[in-house]
């Protein structure tokens, strides 16, 4: 590593070393130590009362939950976000830089009124609350409003992620592939995706991470019935709520565990694929 | 790895989802459920008593019976019932959150108070004072909590039902001291939010505002509430100060006639708020630190719950209706005192 022999020379000597203790630090008291502390907090009564909370009924409803809602949203995401990188980078049309706007929608929304938007559609007295009462489907406070909350808030994971790599791209080998007699769908098989799957990948497991932390606009739609409605993250909020700090933190570190992994996959995918590191920050502007 | 590997993922990522759908599915058709959408601070307490009245309910009938809960503010749990929430009992913390289930939705009959003992309200609360050990700040009364430098905790009585009390004690007292009216009332309890540094939304948060991030003097608490707290958290760290004079609290409950009708659940959820106002019912609520209504095991419990001058809603302030439009609704008193902080 000689990162320094690149650098300009102001950036050498003390100042230098200075400003690494600084980022070190903050990186310290703002990152790791609370990291810690979940680990500290969730094991503090040994490792028994650890895998205790991890394994009674509520909190196994809970993770399958929270599994299930991020098995439905993911996909999901992974189709709607290829096709809308897709429309947005290989077609001109009127109004395409609006859908990119739009496609950016959930990350300018307040979680909260992501989850409001659905009880005001869907609720008993929303704008389908009558139709949907009347041949008993439910959908707020339930299951499918935890999915559509988690799928509006989870939506530009992909999109974002793919948009600047495609238009890195541009569109020369597709329309080669086509002018050379390829099938639309072969197209993008045999061209598109190889060039596209360590951003695809990497905004899937964002996608993921999310999905499964989110907690202001599930906590609005989901009507917290324990054993039914109660996601991770909310599971973790209601057992700090009742004085069990150590199962709250036990439920926690399997969130924060999830933080680690999607941070290791994406270093490892980071390594494998150096134009995403090169193509997908420049313009990605999310988080 | 090459690129034929992601079509197939996607397959996968799809099949991973309808699997996960299924076992949702599946547990639809499972044993009777009731659900119980209640207040903050009655968590524990519904805990235990769900599992006592299902032990009962197939000693009777041989059924087996799920009660799940969800618990939250009780303003905020009245909103999502009639939002859409399907519960088949509400236990809230005031009259009129529930009276929002008939008024607002629809859902149960205007004299739902009516329909069980004691204005269906199965046991009672008041609101006391949790300080710190030792008291340091001297807090004794309600006097105490305007001085300078006290901070009080209580939560947001648009919100939380336990937080109206707390407002509702405080006016109560302010005006039954000698000379006491409604506007002087008014400007005592001006006094005492301006000592309120954060106004959580439910009972259980502005507890634990006060118990785990150790943010104010004193919390504005359900007796129950700060019972609990003592013995979660120890006697030595928090002591209850009963001020001269306190509210009964009355946290009724109802079953939501429009859910157990289309869910036909009517006779089992009815059985549960009935067995509410059984001896066994009443020692569990006991138990809990809420005061049954029964005298026999009231007498069992008189320990913990001191004698102390309460009123009610309707002496003070003509019932909660009247209290609400008072003081609660938009305009009323508390964003009087609110909005010009």
């Amino acid at each position: 590593m000689s990162v320094a022999a690149h650098l300009p020379r102001p950036a050498r000597g003390l100042g230098r070393g200075f400003l690494v203790a600084l980022a070190l630090g903050y990186l310290a008291l703002f990152l790791l130590l609370p990291f810690g502390v979940v680990f500290a907090q969730a094991l503090s009564r040994g490792l028994a009362t650890y895998l205790h909370a991890l394994t009674e009924p509520m909190a196994r409803s809970a993770i399958s939950l929270t599994l299930t809602v991020a098995a439905i949203a993911v996909p999901l995401n992974l189709v709607f976000g290829v096709v809308a990188a897709w429309t947005v980078t290989k077609y001109d049309f009127r109004g395409k830089s609006a859908l990119i706007t739009l496609i950016d929608l959930p990350f300018a929304v307040s979680p909260v009124i992501s989850g409001l938007i659905y009880v005001l559609l869907f609720g008993a007295h929303g704008w389908f609350g009558e139709w949907l009462a009347a041949h008993d489907v439910k959908v707020i406070f339930a299951v499918p409003g935890i999915v559509l909350a988690t799928v509006f808030v989870t939506f530009p994971f992909v999109a974002r992620e793919l948009i600047p790599v495609m238009q890195a791209q541009g569109r020369d080998e597709e329309e080669t592939a086509l002018s050379l007699g390829a099938t639309g769908w072969q197209t993008f098989r045999r061209v598109t995706l190889p060039n596209i799957r360590w951003g695809l990948l990497y905004g899937v497991l964002l996608c993921n991470a999310r999905a499964m932390g989110e907690f202001g606009a599930v906590s609005v739609v989901s009507g917290h019935i324990r054993g039914l409605t109660n996601t991770m993250p909310l599971h973790v909020e209601i057992l700090y709520n009742e004085y069990n700090a150590t199962a709250a933190f036990a439920v926690a570190s399997l969130l924060a565990m999830l933080a680690i992994v999607t941070l290791a996959a994406r270093a490892a995918l980071e390594a494998r694929a150096p134009e995403l590191k090169r193509t997908g920050r420049t313009t990605g502007g999310h988080e | 790895m090459n690129a034929l590997h992601a079509p197939r993922r996607l397959v996968l990522w799809i099949a991973l989802a309808l699997l996960g759908v299924i076992p949702v599915a599946a547990a639809a058709g499972q044993p009777v459920t009731l659900l119980n959408a209640s207040y903050d601070p009655t968590r524990e307490f519904y805990e235990q008593f769900n599992a006592a009245f299902a032990a009962d309910w197939k000693r009777r009938t041989g059924d087996t019976i799920v009660v799940n809960q969800s618990h939250g503010g009780s303003g905020k749990q009245a909103r999502a019932i009639i939002d859409g929430l399907e519960a088949d009992v509400a236990t809230l913390g005031l009259g009129f959150d529930v009276d929002a289930l008939a008024v607002q939705g629809h859902l149960i009959p205007a004299g739902w108070q009516k329909r069980l003992p004691y204005n269906s309200t199965p046991y009672t609360s008041t609101v006391v004072f949790l300080v710190r050990a030792g008291n340091p700040k001297h807090i004794h009364d309600w006097g105490d909590l305007v001085k300078p430098g006290v901070a009080v905790i209580t939560p947001n009585p648009k919100t939380s039902g336990g937080a109206r009390w707390n407002y509702l004690a405080a006016w109560a007292w302010a005006k039954s001291q000698p000379g006491g009216t409604d506007a002087r009332a008014e400007a005592f309890v001006k006094t005492l939010y301006r000592n309120v540094p954060v106004l959580d939304s439910g009972a259980r948060g502005a507890t634990m505002t006060f118990v785990e991030r150790g943010i104010g003097d004193v919390l504005l608490a359900w007796e129950n509430e700060a019972l609990l707290a003592v013995r979660e958290l120890g006697a030595g760290k928090f002591q209850i100060v009963m001020p001269s004079q306190s509210i009964l609290a009355e946290p009724p409950v109802t079953i939501v006639d429009r859910v157990v009708d289309k869910r036909g659940t009517r006779a089992v959820a009815e059985a549960y708020l009935r067995y509410l106002y059984t001896p066994a019912g009443q020692a569990l609520a006991a138990r809990h630190y809420f005061r049954p209504r029964d005298e026999a095991v009231g007498a069992r419990y008189a320990g913990q719950f001191p004698q102390v001058k309460l009123v009610t809603i309707d002496q003070a302030f003509g019932g909660w209706r009247a209290a609400q439009a008072t003081h609660f609704a938009d305009g009323g008193s508390f964003d009087r005192i609110y909005g010009v902080r």
